[in-house]
């Protein structure tokens, strides 16, 4: 299986030509960018047939010996095929996007490096097998992005990226300590290896420390709730096309991805019943603190960050069900969470390239200039706010009823409420912007370029669709794998090293 | 056993000085201090009592290895923490342009 | 910014080609000796610093060395990523030692070792140019001045 490299080997090379070749050609990168995306993306689905089989890949030829392993692994099970595509298809929209919206900022050529560069972590981290590849990735990503949330040079985005980086800094940190003591403990950095040792020795406070380090560290990159506090700054100074990437795929698979692949895979979750309340406990505030903040904001896109902590909350509060059904609506609601919430961040870049204002109480009336962007934001808020039958009412019904199922009555009820209030703040938006009266300020307003409405329509199109995937072929082929790996827990041991 | 105690500490007070500091430069030194305790943690678990360096030469002693693994390791993290001093730096810099202050409580523009 | 005393000046002309040959030594002997691709690249880096210096920002400031350390560091790492590939291509694994399976070498020796020398050097052209470059904006850029 010797795709497994190409992953990262593309973007990376793609990432180091692009600053010779752009001084040259002003045309260079645009094109560069999207051939790569658009390749990665090709490659990312012809590896969905074989989503139900675990590859390892042995980089430098350094095979197990007597099954112990000695060299950097890469793994691809069920999970990693499904982050792949998540990632790797947002990244192709987002690059379409970028061609006519970069157009405001200067040099170009500095952008798609740097985008390259965190497509190549991210899918780095999806498919590392060791401890150690996992946090170099990480890192690279977290890099590229902390310059790419900067790219305005004006005093906004300098300040939401001194404080994200800050923030992301001591994460870092948190998580190296916690891989310290993690190859103090097991002697080994790989992650299958590791599980298998933890599963012997037990359940010790040395064992529970490490997962509190990489608790807090993680739980600081997805922006769940006490610790949030980059987020809602970060995500509205940054370019229009990095928020989408961010919000949609960068708290995923930096954030929750990982929470999930060490805790349900390294250090079997299913034998530490305290640590899944933990998950409900933050799950459910980040769901109710986070709603509650993105009422009462005028800003459109600080109101669509404080919308995203709430919604990884549904995510995080559904696998700390614990329950097969609560990991099905739990992966489920990532995927259409990173299907509409680009379509959102993608909206209001397009009100901002048209009109020049991110204000919600002076707007009005836009969807009779913009078609388009208004037709799409539309079915992106009913899509989040769970209306049948769109996509996101499917991934909040699995949720639900899981929750009823395993007895929590009352967080059920606390999810059905925070959701009528989500339905609630992006139907404000949707009056607010484009519905009403047309100011008089705004006749001359055009609709965006071609390219980006492409990109808007593919992600409307896909939130109405991914409903079929309740059906149980389509679900078959991409979302029970998934969920077979996650609730499977310590089997990923068996399945990586014995084959 | 008291040195990997010394570098946790070492670790708090980087972590005191992100925490309660207010000018910019202070508070990135106090997140390298921190970076910096946690390489030499690292590096301190790979120890083995009375071992040797791990590096085949002509002729060496024979004795056991201290673990090889953390020291490639660190030499990684060190270059992590490399780039993001920098790029922290270049930041503080151009922030000191638009705001001519290096004050944490007056850089406040975004707020809500 | 003008540069330091005529001592100093001296000094670091006869100091200069010393560091830069240690620093050599180091990338090269990677294989040998601790040290290898980042600390030897550190040194280069050292040494180009220390002129800037001790002669001045003045003479300096110019986009040409700008754009010259960027290069050279895009090249560096391009070259450190080909040699990566070349185990890929040829139908083994992803950076396999293949000059090591065709060619042994001898233990201790400076000609060993496969691609880990080669390795080696590309790291340290690519680390030196970048610390560099850093060091030459934050020098060139000034409070006030567009870049």
């Amino acid at each position: 299986m010797s795709l497994l490299p190409l992953f990262v080997v593309v973007p990376l090379g793609a990432a180091f030509l692009t600053p010779i070749f752009s001084k040259f050609w002003k045309w260079f990168p645009d094109l560069w960018g999207n051939i790569t995306s658009a390749v990665l993306m090709g490659l990312s689905l012809w590896v969905l047939q074989y989503s139900g089989d675990t590859f390892v890949y042995n980089a430098g030829g350094w095979e197990p010996i007597n099954g112990i392993p000695m060299g950097i692994a890469m793994v691809m099970d069920g999970l990693s095929v499904f982050m792949l595509i998540i990632i790797n298809v947002v990244a192709f929209l987002v690059t379409l996007y970028s061609v006519n919206y970069m157009t405001q900022y200067t040099d170009k050529g500095k952008y798609y490096t740097l985008f390259l560069l965190m497509l190549a972590g991210l899918n780095g981290v999806v498919l590392s097998g060791d401890m150690f590849n996992f946090f170099v990735f990480l890192e690279i990503a977290g890099i590229a992005t902390y310059a790419l949330v900067a790219f305005s040079i004006e005093a906004e985005g300098l300040e939401a990226s001194f404080k994200y980086q800050i923030l992301g800094g001591v994460a870092s940190g948190c998580i190296l300590l916690g891989i310290a003591f993690f190859y103090f403990l097991t002697g080994t950095l790989n992650m299958a290896d590791a599980s298998r040792i933890i599963s012997e020795m037990g359940v010790n406070p040395a064992v529970i420390f490490t997962g509190i380090l990489f608790l807090v560290g993680f739980s600081l990159k997805a922006g769940l709730m006490p610790f949030h506090g980059w987020l809602p700054d970060a995500y509205p100074s940054a370019p229009a096309s990095i928020s989408a990437m961010m919000s949609g795929v960068g708290s995923k698979v930096l954030g929750v991805y990982a929470l999930i692949r060490i805790f349900f895979n390294v250090f079997g979750m299913a034998g530490i019943p305290s640590l899944l309340t933990i998950f409900l406990v933050l799950g459910t505030l980040s769901m109710v603190v986070g709603a509650f903040l993105a009422l009462g904001q005028s800003d459109f896109k600080r109101l669509l960050a404080y919308s995203s902590i709430s919604q990884i909350g549904y995510c995080i509060f559904a696998f700390g069900l614990g329950t097969p059904l609560g990991i099905l609506g739990g992966l489920f609601h990532l995927l259409n969470h990173a299907v509409f919430k680009p379509l959102l961040f993608f909206n209001s870049g397009a009100v901002v390239y048209a009109t020049d204002n991110r204000d919600l109480e002076s707007m009005g009336g836009l969807s009779q200039k913009m078609p388009v962007t208004g037709t799409t934001s539309l079915i992106g808020s009913l899509s989040v706010g769970g209306l049948p039958p769109l996509a996101g009412f499917w991934s909040k019904l699995i949720i639900i009823i899981a929750a009823i199922e395993s007895g929590h009555h009352i967080l059920a009820a606390v999810a059905i409420v925070i959701s009528i209030v989500t339905l609630a703040y992006y139907l404000k938006v949707q009056r607010y912007a484009f519905f009403g009266a047309l100011g008089e300020v705004y006749k001359k307003v055009k609709e965006v370029p071609a390219l980006m409405c492409i990109s808007m329509i593919v992600l409307a199109i896909l939130s109405i669709a991914l409903g079929i995937l309740m059906l149980p072929q389509f679900r078959g082929v991409l979302l029970d794998p998934a969920v077979k790996v996650v609730g499977g827990g310590i089997t990923y041991a068996k399945m990586v090293l014995g084959g | 056993m008291i040195v990997l105690i010394l570098a946790i500490l070492l670790f708090l007070i980087g972590l005191y000085g992100v925490l309660v500091k207010r000018n910019l430069i202070k508070i990135i030194i106090g997140l390298m201090i921190m970076e910096y305790a946690i390489n030499l943690f690292f590096a301190l678990v790979g120890y083995r009592q009375g071992g040797i360096a791990p590096i085949f030469t002509e002729g060496m002693a024979d004795g056991v290895f201290v673990d090889p693994l953390p020291q490639a390791l660190v030499l990684t993290a060190i270059v992590i923490g490399l780039g993001t001093t920098a790029l922290l730096v270049s930041l503080a810099v151009r922030i000191y342009e638009k705001y001519d202050t290096l004050d944490v409580r007056k850089i406040r523009k975004l707020r809500g | 910014m003008s540069g330091m005393t005529l001592i100093v000046k001296r000094i670091s002309q006869l100091m200069i080609p010393s560091i830069f040959l240690l620093g050599i030594y180091v990338v090269v002997h990677g294989h040998l000796t601790p040290g290898g691709g980042f600390a030897g690249g550190v040194l280069i880096a050292g040494c180009f610093v220390l002129l800037v210096l001790a002669y001045g920002s003045d003479e300096v400031k110019s986009e040409a060395r700008k754009w010259r350390a960027s290069l050279s560091e895009s090249l560096g790492i391009f070259l450190f990523w080909f040699l990566a590939m070349l185990g890929l291509v040829q139908g083994t694994y992803f950076f396999y030692n293949v000059i090591a399976k065709v060619n042994p070498g001898q233990p201790f020796q400076l000609f060993s070792a496969g691609i880990i020398p080669l390795c080696n050097i590309a790291i340290g052209i690519e680390v030196a140019a970048a610390l560099f470059a850093i060091f030459i904006t934050l020098v060139i850029l000034r409070v006030g001045e567009k870049l």
